[in-house]
């Protein structure tokens, strides 16, 4: 890894101009590759998508591509209701985890922010499924899940339940045990970020607090809180905008089901374009979850105030 | 502000130096409050470690909850019949690629937007933010089609492609940040000795940038080793798949080989696992030197 930093270059600079004249082309040549690559690989897929958004096409039924208009959109909103289902679990979805993973992530950057002993091994272990990926979360939990010789099995060797219960394909518990392998994944980020901002407190405000008479309770509504208030603010969008878009762990744990029982929006367009090859629709489909982040993620900043308080 | 930087190549990140008589009373929190929470959510992030391993080294058929006697069975079918030798290689190809094209493209462009004004700044900084709310997995089918026209479907360089430009905005903003920590008057200083702006980067800047490229540099590889879908839409061909869609095949077979499923999950982790003990102690430094003041 420390070669990566050695290797690293900027791409050649202009021929030899003087260094300290600032060189009117240079930032272009140096942003060039990132910019080609976001124009060839980001833009113009999105591009594509809200063009094929108004358009019917399907290449297994090539009679019927074309010009839809707005029929994709009305489609959606009017007539699938898989779209509001999905629409409706994605959300159920977002607000669960992200908010359980604040929750738990600041309650486990404050506690290890404590100086205690044995505190490096405590960080190392707690932040440890931070790297896990979805697929590998997934196959974790299909084991710790499996109704042959998962945990149900040893509960119920204990005499809790009863033998061959499978929460993943119970519609009743799929729910719960998906938000608790996706939780055991994602609480570590907020509680790397959070430890992160929790360093840059001044010790000299608690002091001040403390010779005020402050308790701790106070002390964590009246400076701590406060001071995290952006990086929290700005973890839990990018949170959800993440969880909302990722399909990994679901598409691999549950396979949206049992029944459709956990399909997100993302799987459900994802499952539009792969197997019934509807492009137009799955487009028209993207182009409202798109509008619906942005919507929801100007909102959010915009009561939270992001960015307000500080100088 | 180099100082902040600095020391994060040492291993000691956060220790303040406290006279060591007076203990303050927002320090003494008692110990069972820290350590019971603690020991709680421990148990709940190592249980599924634990049992991973279980299965992974366990006999088939076993129940017992101890792996006793040992045996490697799984590893070594996974690794031959299950062709995770394979997907590994793939898997490092894709992570390698990716880290390199990433940080190298994502260090020139942060350069740029540390230390030059130029007119199209804002509205590049602007895009490189609303880029972070287009979802990937929504923009499956015309990258697909991208790919098919350049004729890339089944080769890995359209996984390391689609992995680099969606780990670019971030990362640019994250190195921009840390090279705006550098003092701009150190590189013109080198500049007045002689050297040229590209030396003067490489003497000044770079070395200073270590921490803040480490963690750039590992998010993009373990991303790039850990995501699924573009592998999984782009890459048909058995000989080119990754490790996450191996992994998604033992999960999807009809019954699933428990112990092969463990095996090959422990492969997917190991070097994940080692780039995370690793970088750990400059990720919290790198993340506050640079993330959150953006």
């Amino acid at each position: 890894m420390a070669q990566a930093a050695a290797v690293a270059k900027p791409p050649a600079p202009p021929p030899r101009r003087r260094a300290s004249a600032t060189p009117r082309r240079l930032p272009y040549l140096l942003i060039a590759p990132a910019a080609l690559l976001m124009l060839g690989f980001i833009a113009y897929p999105v591009l594509s998508v809200f063009y094929y958004s108004l358009q019917n096409y399907n290449p297994t039924k090539p009679w019927r591509n074309g010009f839809a208009g707005f029929g994709n959109f009305t489609q959606a909103f009017a007539h699938d209701p898989q779209f509001w289902d999905t629409l409706t679990f994605s959300a159920k979805w977002v607000v669960v985890e992200v908010g359980l993973q604040l929750l738990c992530g600041l309650a486990l950057a404050l506690i290890v922010n404590q100086t205690f002993a044995g505190r490096a091994l405590g960080r190392a272990l707690v932040f440890s499924p931070w790297a896990v990926s979805g697929v590998l979360t997934s196959a974790i939990w299909v084991l710790l899940y499996n109704s042959q010789t998962g945990v149900t099995r040893y509960l119920a060797d204990a005499g809790i339940g009863s033998y061959g219960t499978s929460w993943l394909s119970d519609p009743s518990t799929v729910f719960p045990a998906a938000v608790v392998a996706d939780l055991w994944r994602g609480v570590p980020f907020f509680a790397i970020l959070i430890l992160a901002d929790l360093q840059s407190v001044s010790k000299d405000l608690y002091e001040a607090a403390e010779v005020d008479g402050a308790g701790r309770a106070k002390q964590f509504w009246h400076i701590t809180l406060p001071h995290l208030k952006d990086a929290i603010v700005l973890s839990t969008l990018l949170r959800a905008v993440w969880e909302f878009n990722n399909v990994d762990l679901l598409y691999t744990l549950t396979g949206g089901g049992p029944a459709g029982e956990t399909t997100t929006l993302p799987l459900y367009v994802a499952n539009t374009s792969v197997d019934a090859h509807d492009f137009g629709y799955a487009s028209a489909l993207t182009t409202v979850a798109f509008v619906i982040l942005l919507f929801c993620s100007i909102v959010y900043l915009r009561i939270s105030k992001f960015g307000g308080e500080t100088k | 502000m180099i100082t902040e930087i600095a020391p994060a190549a040492g291993p000691v990140v956060t220790e303040p130096a406290r006279p060591g008589k007076k203990r303050r009373a927002w320090d003494e929190v008692p110990r069972w409050q820290i350590y019971l929470p603690l020991g709680i959510y421990l148990l709940f992030t190592l249980i599924p470690f634990y049992w991973i391993l279980l299965f992974a080294l366990r006999p088939a058929g076993s129940t017992s909850l101890v792996p006793w006697p040992v045996t490697f069975e799984h590893f070594h079918k996974v690794w031959t019949e299950r062709s995770f030798a394979t997907y590994f290689t793939n898997s490092v190809y894709v992570g390698v690629s990716t880290l390199v094209l990433t940080t190298v493209v994502a260090l020139a462009g942060g350069y740029a937007l540390a230390r030059f004004d130029f007119r199209l700044k804002r509205g590049f900084m602007l895009a490189l933010l609303c880029s972070q709310f287009v979802p990937g997995a929504l923009l499956l089918v015309p990258l697909f089609q991208i790919f098919a026209k350049l004729q890339m479907i089944n080769s890995l360089g359209s996984v390391v492609i689609a992995e680099t430009v969606f780990q670019l905005p971030l990362s640019m903003i994250l190195i921009s940040g840390f090279i705006r920590n550098v003092p701009y008057s150190l590189e013109e200083a080198a500049w007045v000795d002689g050297c040229g702006r590209l030396t003067a980067f490489r003497i000044v800047v770079l070395p200073l940038l270590r921490p803040g490229l480490i963690a750039v540099g590992s998010f993009a590889f373990v991303h790039a080793w850990n995501h699924f879908l573009f592998a999984l839409m782009f890459l048909s061909d058995q000989s080119k798949q990754t490790i996450p869609v191996g992994l998604n095949t033992l999960m999807s077979a009809d019954s699933v080989d428990l112990g092969a499923l463990a095996a090959g999950g422990i492969i997917a982790a190991v070097p994940v696992v080692i780039v995370f003990a690793f970088i750990q102690k400059w990720l919290i430094t790198g993340f506050s030197a640079g993330a959150v003041k953006g």
